[in-house]
């Protein structure tokens, strides 16, 4: 397809496409946590159905749409984009594959990196044959993050990486990690930090699962004891890492608010859960519920609202940490809904309505990661409001 | 759909609005006015008019700019800002738009006169303390040719100065509209003292005789063209909230950042800035909606009912919380009568309800979610 195409033309040519190429399993909607296909060296499909689709949209550049051709995406315009969306949704077709590398890494690399390192590290994301994970956080540096006390020693052709990272989602999973280092203790603590990327399975990387209170163990601590790390492996200029990572988190961030505008499975969970239990909900949940509905409509009028400005060259600036705020903090409140309207059935570790319960404290981490609701309040005060320091 | 962004026209529009109003309504004027006793500004309407204000949504052979809801949204966003007084959202917006779905030459020549600024109208809709036209009973009775007009309306926004009168009256077989002098003999019209400085008026129908010529649209047939034109005055009414939203915001922060306790601004009071951040969200959140609803009048006017009643309550509710954080973060200077804020928190209180306040927003939001 090329880019000068009609939308309507786009749209019958996609229609067609999804309907050979679409496995019927692979359209019920499936937003649940094992629905989801992350790809990489050690993924084991959940059947053929799910290798086929990640195979074929991966063969079309549909695992990223948007990205250019030559580093494996489809090279949609936004409107296009929009159409892909639709068409996918019209059918309940589920994500081919979702990974850290589609909603952060890649983003950075295609501002930051050079042109070897689009081609030697997008392409694998696209197809999902690698699978990445954040090492941001450490347990001195949260909210603080330009305090990490990773440790990157000049060798001369590699650095030497030594230090602790914490809540690493899927570590134990991943195949690389993208990870801030500080590589000048002397300098002031945002510009001594490189953007470096390192391969798990490297000597000297071991991570340890920990629980989390909906049951299960996302999330990890990381060490790094004597870790080889070849100086072409650095993102961004070295010391400049500081750049990289603030990039990367608005992006992360919109991810994150994507999920409380109903933009995934929480929107349209609620709406379904609602009509259920419509003849034994009270007025207070309606009156909430309708509240929350409100809020979810306009804030994904908002999240399209900036993309039509960032497309007019209008950019709001630095829109992410208000939608990031907004949408989780919505997504909260739904879950809290959902529990509600649940009542008895809710308190059930994969009870008569599913794991509800796991999703509910699930969403509890929303207004944490990727910087919390205070931290985005602060952004917001100081950036867009102009308020002192 | 057109995109949620504004065009350069539009752009162009909202700054040359701004300019005008800064000018001849800027925040002052209101209380002003006030102090004169005076409820309406015949001048400033006829300047607006003169812009094209008063027939931004009537059509170009009637002697309108028709310029379409998007642009009669970005207007009434102006004019929120510095609280401008005019009956542009009874004349320009709801009575344009009711006249314009009927095509016959009287309502094209009432057209032409919404356009040019000679009349103005006011909607006679409510009568019970909340917005509810389908709980209309005054009574249109059939009489020989025509009807007899008799019974209450209440909360009649520009009644008391508005030349002409659309009345929703019960007919034999549903609800009828009809446009009607304001001094015809038997109407009585008492002006309300209203908290927001605005015109309003409670007004009695006794025995008004009232033609066939003077109803608008079908007998027994209102919301055919009453919907629409409640529909782009609740759009419009919430593009003048968000305004209003936004100037008392502009007002707050800039606040913050002038006022010293502890020997700092208190905008450096992480307390404040966090309520402030939170405020701006909603705005930021609230104009989407407004924006999408001005679009979805101009391309699908049909299917427009979500989106309005999506813009009008998520606009009530950010600007009751914009008024209320101004108050409170102005402390003791914002309870005076001496600074603008009250005025912001008035004509929010009003705007919230005419036309239907979030409760009446959000049903018809859940409805048509499907709970
Ligand atoms: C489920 C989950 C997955 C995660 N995945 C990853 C990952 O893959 N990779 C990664 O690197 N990290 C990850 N994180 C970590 C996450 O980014 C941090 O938890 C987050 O940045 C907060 O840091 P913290 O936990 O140290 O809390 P703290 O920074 O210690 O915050 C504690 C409390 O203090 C408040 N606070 C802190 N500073 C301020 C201030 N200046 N003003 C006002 N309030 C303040 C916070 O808002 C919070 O309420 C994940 C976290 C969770 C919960």
């Amino acid at each position: 397809m090329s880019t000068g195409q009609t939308s309507d033309g786009f749209r019958a040519e996609l229609r067609e496409w999804l309907k050979a190429n679409c496995p019927v399993e692979m359209r019920d909607s499936g937003m649940s946590e094992d629905a989801i296909c992350w790809g990489g060296r050690n993924w084991k499909f959940t059947s053929t159905a799910q290798e086929q689709w990640l195979n074929r949209c991966a063969e079309k550049g549909y695992t990223v749409p948007t990205w250019p051709k030559e580093y494996g995406g489809a090279g949609l315009t936004r409107e296009q984009e929009k159409i892909f969306k639709q068409e996918m949704e019209r059918i309940g077709a589920r994500s081919p594959l979702e990974s850290f590398g589609i909603w952060m890494l890649g983003p950075a690399l295609l501002h930051f990196g050079s042109h070897d390192q689009k081609l030697e590290y997008l392409p694998p994301i696209a197809r999902g044959e690698v699978r990445w994970c954040q090492g941001y956080s450490e347990p001195g540096a949260g909210s603080d993050l330009a305090n990490v006390q990773t440790r990157g020693e000049d060798k001369g052709d590699h650095w030497l990486v030594n230090g602790q990272k914490i809540w690493t989602s899927y570590a134990d999973k991943a195949d690389q990690i993208f990870a801030l280092v500080r590589t000048d203790r002397e300098a002031p603590k945002h510009k001594g930090i490189s953007f470096l990327l390192i391969e798990m399975a490297e000597g000297g990387v071991e991570t340890r699962p920990i629980k989390m209170i909906s049951g299960i163990s996302p999330f990890c601590e990381t060490f790094f004891t004597d870790v080889k790390v070849p100086k072409h492996r650095i993102v961004g200029e070295e010391n400049r890492g500081w750049d990289v990572a603030k990039y990367l988190l608005t992006h992360e961030r919109e991810m994150i608010s994507g999920g409380g505008a109903g933009l995934s499975g929480g929107g349209r969970a609620l709406g379904a859960v609602l009509n259920e239990t419509l003849d034994t909900m009270g007025d207070t949940l309606r009156a909430d519920a309708m509240r929350c509905e409100i809020d979810a409509l306009a804030i994904g009028l908002t999240l399209e609202r900036y993309k039509d400005q960032a497309e007019a060259g209008q950019g709001a600036g630095d829109a992410s940490a208000m939608l990031k705020y907004m949408g989780t903090e919505l997504n909260k409140r739904r879950h809290e809904l959902m529990m509600t309207a649940g009542g008895s059935d809710a308190l059930e570790w994969d009870g008569p309505v599913g794991n509800r319960a796991g999703d509910w404290l699930r969403t509890k981490a929303n207004s944490i990661e990727g910087g919390t609701s205070e931290v985005m309040l602060s952004i917001i005060s100081r950036r867009v409001l102009g308020l002192p320091a | 759909m057109s995109k949620l962004v504004l065009t350069e026209e539009e752009t162009m529009l909202a700054d040359m609005a701004r300019g005008f109003l800064d000018g001849a309504a800027p925040l002052g004027k209101l209380r002003k006015m006030r102090d004169d006793g005076q409820r309406g500004d015949p001048a400033l309407w006829k300047q607006m008019a003169e812009m094209g204000w008063a027939g931004v949504l009537v059509p170009e052979d009637a002697g309108g700019s028709d310029m379409g809801f998007t642009a009669a949204n970005v207007i009434a966003q102006e004019m929120g800002k510095t609280l401008a007084v005019s009956p542009f959202i009874s004349t320009a917006v709801m009575a344009a738009t009711a006249l314009r779905q009927v095509s016959d030459a009287r309502a094209k020549q009432a057209l032409a006169r919404i356009a040019s600024g000679e009349v103005t109208y006011a909607l006679a809709v409510d009568e019970g303390v909340k917005h509810d036209p389908d709980a209309t009973q005054m009574a249109a009775r059939s009489d020989g040719n025509g009807f007899r007009l008799s019974g209450k309306k209440t909360f009649v926004v520009d009644g008391a100065l508005a030349d002409r009168l659309l009345v929703l009256a019960r007919t034999a077989d549903g609800l009828t509209l009809f446009d009607i002098p304001a001094d015809r003999s038997g109407i009585t019209r008492t002006a309300s003292n209203m908290i927001d400085d605005r015109d309003a008026a409670r007004i009695d129908f006794d025995d008004v005789e009232a033609t066939g010529e003077d109803v608008l649209g079908q007998v027994d047939h209102a919301m055919d063209v009453l919907r629409p034109a409640l529909q782009a005055g609740q759009a419009a009414l919430a593009a003048e909230m968000t305004g209003l939203a936004a100037g008392a915001f502009g007002m707050t922060v800039g606040y913050l950042k002038e006022r010293k306790q502890f020997g700092t601004e208190i905008g450096r009071f992480q307390a404040l800035q966090h309520r402030a951040a939170h405020l701006w969200s909603e705005t930021e959140v609230t104009a989407s909606a407004i924006l999408n609803a001005g679009r979805v009048l101009d391309e699908t006017p049909g299917d427009a009912t979500l989106a309005v009643s999506l813009a009008k309550a998520r606009a009530t509710a950010t600007a009751t919380l914009a008024v209320q954080e101004g108050v409170q973060m102005h402390g003791g200077i914002g309870m005076t009568d001496a600074y603008d804020m009250g005025f912001y928190m008035k004509r929010a209180r009003v705007a919230a309800e005419w036309l239907g306040d979030y409760s009446y927003h959000a049903e018809r939001v859940a409805a048509l979610r499907g709970f």
